[in-house]
């Protein structure tokens, strides 16, 4: 057990590519981090420096206090789960789980007993003597997670290891992991790409973009209070809405109507200096159904009307989208995240609104309807950086 | 899945057992001739009139079958040994690696491969000679690796891709130094491609001709292919077809049994269960 404190780690490729550059994170004893972020920014090669598979070009890794970027791999006692969860073919279960083991020279009854416990844990028991071809997906991934375990490695790392499974089953073992985590204390980071891992495993999340840290907090810190405008769009699914929006004089005028500025919000906008032309963040729960909002909230946040476009109902709740005229929100941040959801290149026809409903709403799809949103709740972004000019750490 | 007719079926058998006749009459001939008596050999029927095995005893009864046996035994296990060996290394560097001359070292390798053999065996034969390896187990050994080699690497470099290299890093991982990852993961799973590589080269060797014929001279270092052109009956107007014959049926004998032995250990899919597959 140790923290792992990365000092302004950089990695530069052979090639010249800058995977990772000035990377700051402290990871605590015990403390499950996840790293998350677009294709390519620079997660696996973080980890895969901590692991010591990838050397590192400047910078200092510690971990428990040790400087370790020199240390081979099997010098650093950490235990790492692959994508491809890597499983060595010719050996059944029992000594793909025992493999570690066997090279710390640990005694037979040792290791049996050990092997044992984690299959236990893990509920491979019945699978031991068999091979990683004849086993499921969840199988494998369970061998996987045990070959880590059995010999109490001072950190877990994990790169996506469940993103080979189906929704069901990766629901399943996203659920284990936190708890087998928990049970044992140990520190962890874990790469991911799938929203709910990232809100629901980590007890902190870093955010990269092409090998930089946006933004380092607990998940639900880095929903309500995303630095820039890359993390507020990369966090939550479905996305925050961005909207162009001008400011004037305690007002914003918008695609969706002029709105009157909180005492907050202004506060906020005129301490972070904000220029005029800013790009309006909400996220698509505070919307709602106008006809559901009593009056007094009515005049707390601002109404206008749209024709609905497509309507998904979930039972629970129900997703409204429909479009405003009056342009899209540009920024570098937002290409990014475009380009990272694969829409990239997908016509400019305006600004797309998701927003989030009550299962009361009685809006239909291609009808107009009548929408409120809390201008409260109402985020300003600074196009040129990205920058949130409403943040507040509180 | 397609629907398997009768007609289609029997379509498949005709050509199957057409292919496997093809393939097994010479051979089968050639165990005929060698287990019929020396009355009967050109009776010209399939199945011996008259069994005997004097020819095997004839072949077993002069020193130059057995010397020649001897010498195809020896070069041809170490010439694929050698080759083996080196071809590992190279095969693991290609697929490994990535070094300055990468491409131009497997285009060399191809144009060896190439290389028409035939125009070799003079030039061969002057410098064998000057440098004395002419007649001797080197100066059939050299040549062998030469030309075993392309076949080699490209055999193994083709295996050693399938190997998922994943897993020498979750070994690196589980505490193994490099020398234990590629012992005790990367060798157990690269073995049947080193196998299958040693048959084809063994193969190769042992029947190779050409270079067997030019580059010997006498029983010192004459492999069997080219002693079955010395054979001669026990008496100069004798036909030696019996004996020639008992000589090849003997030669396969050692290529079946090696086949065979590392049949067991190629088992194709080795890898898979490796990764998410
Ligand atoms: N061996 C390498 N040589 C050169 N560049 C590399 C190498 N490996 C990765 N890179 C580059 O480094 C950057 C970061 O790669 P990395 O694999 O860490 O991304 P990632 O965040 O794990 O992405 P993904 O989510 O797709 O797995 C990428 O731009 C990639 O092209
Ligand atoms: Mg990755």
């Amino acid at each position: 057990m140790a923290e792992i404190v990365l000092d302004k780690v950089t990695k530069r490729y052979a090639d010249g590519a800058l995977a990772v550059s000035d990377v700051n994170i402290e990871i605590a004893d015990g403390e499950f981090v996840i790293l998350v972020g677009p294709s390519g920014c620079g997660k696996s090669t973080t980890l895969n420096m901590i692991a010591g598979l990838e050397d590192i070009t400047g910078g200092e890794l510690r971990i428990g206090g040790v400087r370790m970027n020199e240390k081979a791999p099997k010098d650093r006692d950490i235990a790492m789960v692959f994508q491809s969860y890597a499983l060595y073919p010719h050996m059944t279960v029992r000594e793909n789980m025992a493999f570690p083991l066997r090279l710390a020279k640990v005694d037979n009854a040792t290791v049996t007993r050990k092997v044992e416990e984690a299959a236990a844990i893990l509920d491979l028991k019945a699978h031991l003597d068999r091979k990683p071809a004849n086993l499921s997906g969840g199988q494998r991934q369970r061998v996987a997670m045990g070959r880590a375990i059995v010999r109490s490695p001072k950190a877990f790392l994990m790169d996506e290891p469940l993103s080979n499974l189906d929704a069901k089953l990766r629901g399943q073992m996203r659920t284990s992991v936190s708890r087998l985590q928990k049970q044992l204390g140990t520190t962890t980071v874990y790469v991911t790409h799938d929203q709910t891992e990232a809100m629901t495993l980590g007890d902190r999340v870093v955010v990269l973009r092409g090998g930089l840290v946006q933004q380092i907090g607990a998940p639900q810190f880095l929903y309500d209070h995303p630095a820039n405008l890359f993390v507020a769009g990369f966090i939550g699914a479905p996305a925050m809405n961005f909207l162009p929006a001008t400011l004037e004089n305690g007002s914003l005028s918008t695609p969706l109507g002029t709105v009157a500025l909180t005492d907050r919000v202004r506060r906020a906008a005129e301490a972070a200096d904000a220029p005029r032309e800013v790009i309006m963040g909400v996220r698509p729960e505070h919307f709602e159904d106008a006809s559901l909002v009593d009056a007094a909230a009515l005049d707390r946040g601002a109404s206008f009307d749209a024709q609905v476009e497509v309507l998904e109902s979930m039972g629970a709740e129900k997703f409204a989208y429909f479009s405003v005229e009056g342009g899209e929100a540009h920024a570098s941040d937002l290409a990014d995240l475009a380009a990272d959801a694969g829409s990239a290149g997908v016509p400019d026809t305006g600004s797309q609104v998701v927003t989030r409903l009550s299962a009361a709403s009685a809006v239909a799809e291609g009808q107009p309807a009548k929408f409120w949103f809390d201008t409260d709740k109402v985020q300003l972004f600074d196009p040129a950086s990205g920058a949130n000019l409403t943040y507040s750490a509180d | 899945m397609a629907v398997i007719t009768t007609g289609k079926r029997v379509r498949w058998t005709i050509i199957d057992v057409i292919v496997v006749v093809y393939a097994l009459v010479p051979v089968l001939w050639t165990l005929s001739l060698s287990f019929k008596s020396k009355a009967t050999i050109g009776d010209g029927s399939f199945i011996p009139q008259e069994w005997s095995v004097q020819s095997y005893v004839d072949i077993f009864q002069t020193n130059d079958f057995l010397l020649a046996l001897v010498n195809s035994i020896g070069i041809s296990l170490i010439a694929t040994a050698i080759a083996v060996v080196l071809g590992t290394m190279a095969a693991y560097a290609i697929a490994r690696l990535d070094f300055p001359g990468k491409t131009a070292l497997v285009g060399f390798s191809l144009l060896v491969a190439m290389f028409p053999q035939v125009s070799l065996v003079s030039p061969l034969f002057s410098i064998e000679r000057s440098l004395s390896l002419f007649d001797t187990w080197p100066g059939l050994i050299l040549p062998y690796i030469t030309f075993a080699l392309p076949l080699a690497i490209y055999t193994l470099s083709a295996f050693f891709r399938e190997i998922p290299w994943e897993l020498e890093k979750a070994a690196k991982m589980d505490g193994a130094t490099p020398a234990q990852a590629f012992r005790r993961v990367i060798a157990p799973l690269a073995a049947p491609g080193v196998f299958t590589t040693a048959i084809l080269v063994f193969i190769f060797c042992w029947n190779d001709f050409l270079f067997a014929i030019s580059l010997t001279a006498t029983t010192r270092s004459r492999t069997v292919p080219a002693a079955l052109q010395f054979f001669t009956g026990a008496s100069q107007f004798e036909d030696p077809t019996g004996q020639i014959c008992a000589a090849a049926v003997v030669i396969t004998i050692p290529i079946v049994l090696f086949v065979l032995f590392f049949q067991r250990r190629i088992v194709a899919g080795l890898t898979s269960g490796a990764v998410k597959g």
